[in-house]
């Protein structure tokens, strides 16, 4: 069941792509549009693919949950708590305390970043090199962060800005709203530039192989020489390598930006004083 | 009109090219950062985990700007020259 949302994935893409011969890059696809009163919502393969990343993510927490058991484990359930645990215990060392509910919500973001980004090793089109997917993750995070500086009232929120001098009441406004566009960007743009650069790459040896072998007659001048085994490297290295770190640093810093925006000591003042009235 | 778009379409590839000069700035950032966490593992191997994963945060922060500079190049090669050369077939119509 987890490897059936990807093999739809997989379908739907060879059926919808245009065929054509030569390399390019393009965007997503659009599949079709849906006709709202407000206006036409395309629906682009991108949407379509995180659909598919959610759906057999769910199947896997499913697979991996199945039968567990307090008296007899098996290697699956040993696996799963050890993810469990690790996980926990990053929150419990980068937010503290208060944050420990943090838990889930991180390791949702840092898997569906991953399998995201992961979908280049089956062909697919990563729904983390559309900017609007990661610019959405990157809104949820700053309502997030918001949300908890909130905690101590809109006064607070709003002194907050005022920090150290109130004449940079202005810089920290811009800050502030650079914290989530440069969240989505960093994403955006190195799931984006590893695919570029890959395709550059993948051209630039067919063309190379061309060079050289191409005057050969037949068969033999067709062959992919060049092609075989070189990009597979940087495959490794953009595909496996930099969608992971992307995906534990998107998880990091929301950890970091969450934790560091509450105020934290005059929160628990706070609450001590709402006691102390009571 | 030939010479016009092509002027926009080689501006558009320039344009992404000096943009992409950016990467300077990221390179020696995150060089120096690398360098440092290098130096703070010899000191003290023990704490080896620690400094990597300070390490690789401090590089996803310092790479920001450079991927600004990437995003605009993207735009700059993908994006632009559709728009430009729209507006340009859009005002030479109107024109006549």
């Amino acid at each position: 069941m987890t490897v059936l949302p990807i093999l739809c994935g997989i379908l739907l893409y060879v059926m919808m792509t245009p065929s054509s011969e030569d390399i390019e890059i393009s965007g997503a696809l659009i599949y079709f549009e849906l006709n709202t009163p407000i206006q036409t919502l395309p629906i682009t393969e991108s949407q379509v693919n995180s659909w598919f990343v959610i759906i057999s993510v769910f199947f896997l927490c499913l697979y991996l949950t199945h039968g567990i058991s307090a008296t007899d484990p098996t290697r699956r359930q040993h696996i799963l708590e050890m993810a469990v645990e690790k996980c926990e215990g990053l929150v419990l060392d980068n937010m503290g305390e208060y944050f420990k509910g943090f838990a889930p919500f991180i390791a949702a973001v840092m898997v569906l970043s991953a399998f995201s980004s992961l979908l280049t090793l089956v062909g697919l089109y990563p729904p983390t090199s559309d900017f609007n997917v990661v610019a959405g993750w990157a809104l949820l995070v700053f309502i997030l962060i918001t949300y908890y500086k909130f905690k101590c009232g809109p006064v607070h929120y709003l002194k907050s800005f005022g920090d150290p001098v109130p004449f940079l009441a202005p810089l920290n406004v811009i800050s502030e709203v650079a914290t989530p566009v440069s969240m989505a960007f960093r994403h955006y743009g190195n799931v984006l530039s590893g695919s570029v650069i890959s395709v550059l790459v993948a051209t630039g040896l067919q063309g190379l192989t061309h060079v050289l072998l191409g005057r050969l007659p037949g068969f033999l001048g067709e062959f992919p020489f060049l092609q075989i085994g070189i990009p597979a490297v940087l495959s490794v290295y953009f595909d496996i390598f930099s969608g992971c770190l992307q995906a534990f640093i998107f998880a990091m810093l929301t950890m970091l930006y969450v934790a560091t925006g509450f105020p934290e000591e005059d929160y628990k003042a706070k609450l001590k004083k709402k006691a102390a009235k009571a | 009109m030939e010479l016009a778009i092509g002027i926009i379409l080689g501006c558009c590839a320039l344009g992404a090219g000096m943009a992409m000069i950016a990467g300077i700035g990221p390179g020696i950032g995150e060089g120096s950062a690398v360098a440092s966490a290098c130096e703070a593992i010899g000191r003290q191997p023990e704490c080896r985990s620690a400094v990597t994963t300070t390490m690789l945060m401090g590089c996803a922060v310092a790479e920001t700007t450079g991927l600004y500079a990437l995003v605009i190049a993207i735009l700059l090669l993908f994006v632009a020259p559709g728009r430009f050369v729209n507006i340009l077939t859009e005002t030479m119509s109107n024109l006549g």
